[in-house]
């Protein structure tokens, strides 16, 4: 298909989105990420039953503490699509990367570069 | 197990902000198996607390650790040689471990992470319900496994008060009424049975208590 997408997307592959934890989650934003998004099954498709709705139970856990601490819930979103939804999973990219661009970088990222 | 459920953030935060050097210390035992305050939910408020410090534009250091349990002396004095390095301990134990934690490190302010809840059991994850209120005195011989001190919103004793509907309390819909359940377990005849007046002595009504084992003291 050759799609094209964002190039500052940095994919990180788990063997199913159940595996993302709030800690994950946290811990990208710790360490500079502008925006972190989970693209899981489709919901009610999961080979492992649950774990997409684990995952989107976790990002919702993370936004809740983003937005307790001024980061902004925003940055992080969950996603579903199904495997052979290569274009849908190129649109995400553009949509993420759409909302980060208007909410700026992160600003923990910022307070570092300040701070070093 | 004591059932505990996490602070908000925000509240916290709010102890917390004027300090320089924050320990969040966690606890092995029943705040981890109700995910209150274990390992991960330290990582998560240490990295939640060191994001908001860092927003602020203030270097804070928050470090975090994870004690085998913190109602005993011989893990809490595990932390004994680093103690100097912090201005603050967030402890995530119950108000249990906060307090002796307290008590062994009174230079140091201690804050609770956790609301200390009940004793209770994980019904499955994401739910945990009393079922002890530690009277003191058991009686569940008695009354067929089922606690009315715990369960019975009035500690009635004998039988079911005239509030119990279709087998729930009046209290709540949702809560079942623990002299109906001793029916749905066949034990009607148990009714019958008068009981002598319960101690109450052993429970809150005679203070602060303690369990003395001189035989297994040193």
């Amino acid at each position: 298909m050759r799609l094209q997408y964002p190039p500052d997307i940095k994919i990180i592959l788990v063997p199913c989105t159940g595996k993302v934890d709030v800690l994950h989650i946290l811990h990208a934003f710790e360490k500079g990420a502008d925006g972190v998004y989970a693209v899981g099954c489709m919901e009610g498709d999961c080979h492992y039953n649950s774990g997409n709705l684990r995952a989107r139970k976790r990002v919702e856990q993370a936004q809740k503490i983003l937005d307790t601490i001024g980061i902004g819930g925003e940055r992080a979103q969950m996603y579903n699509l199904s495997s052979s939804e290569g274009p849908r999973f190129a649109q995400f990219a553009v949509e993420m990367e759409e909302r980060i661009r208007k909410l700026g970088p992160n600003p923990i990222k910022l307070a570092k570069k300040k701070a070093a | 197990m004591i059932v505990a459920d996490r602070k908000p953030i925000e509240e916290i935060i709010e102890e917390v902000k004027n300090h320089e050097k924050i320990l969040i210390l966690g606890c092995n035992e029943c705040v981890t198996v109700c995910e209150a305050g274990g390992k991960k939910e330290v990582g998560v408020l240490a990295s939640a607390l060191r994001m908001y410090f860092l927003n602020q534009g203030r270097e804070v250091k928050v470090d975090e650790k994870t004690l085998e349990r913190q109602c005993d002396h011989e893990y809490l004095e595990e932390i004994r040689d680093v103690m100097d390095q912090y201005d603050a301990v967030v402890s995530l134990a119950c108000g249990v471990g906060v307090q002796f934690m307290a008590e062994k490190y009174h230079e140091c302010p201690i804050y609770p992470g956790v609301d200390t809840c009940f004793l209770g059991a994980t019904e499955k994850r994401g739910l945990w319900t009393e079922r002890c209120q530690a009277c003191g005195q058991c009686i569940l011989a008695r009354t067929g496994g089922i606690c009315p001190v715990s369960r019975c919103a009035k500690r009635i004793l004998n039988g079911p008060c005239g509030g119990s509907a279709k087998g729930k309390c009046e209290i709540n819909k949702e809560i079942d009424c623990a002299w109906e359940l001793l029916k749905a377990l066949d034990k009607l005849d148990d009714y019958e049975k008068i009981d002598s007046i319960k101690d109450w002595s052993t429970d809150r009504a005679g203070g602060p208590r303690k369990v003395v084992r001189e035989d297994v003291q040193e």
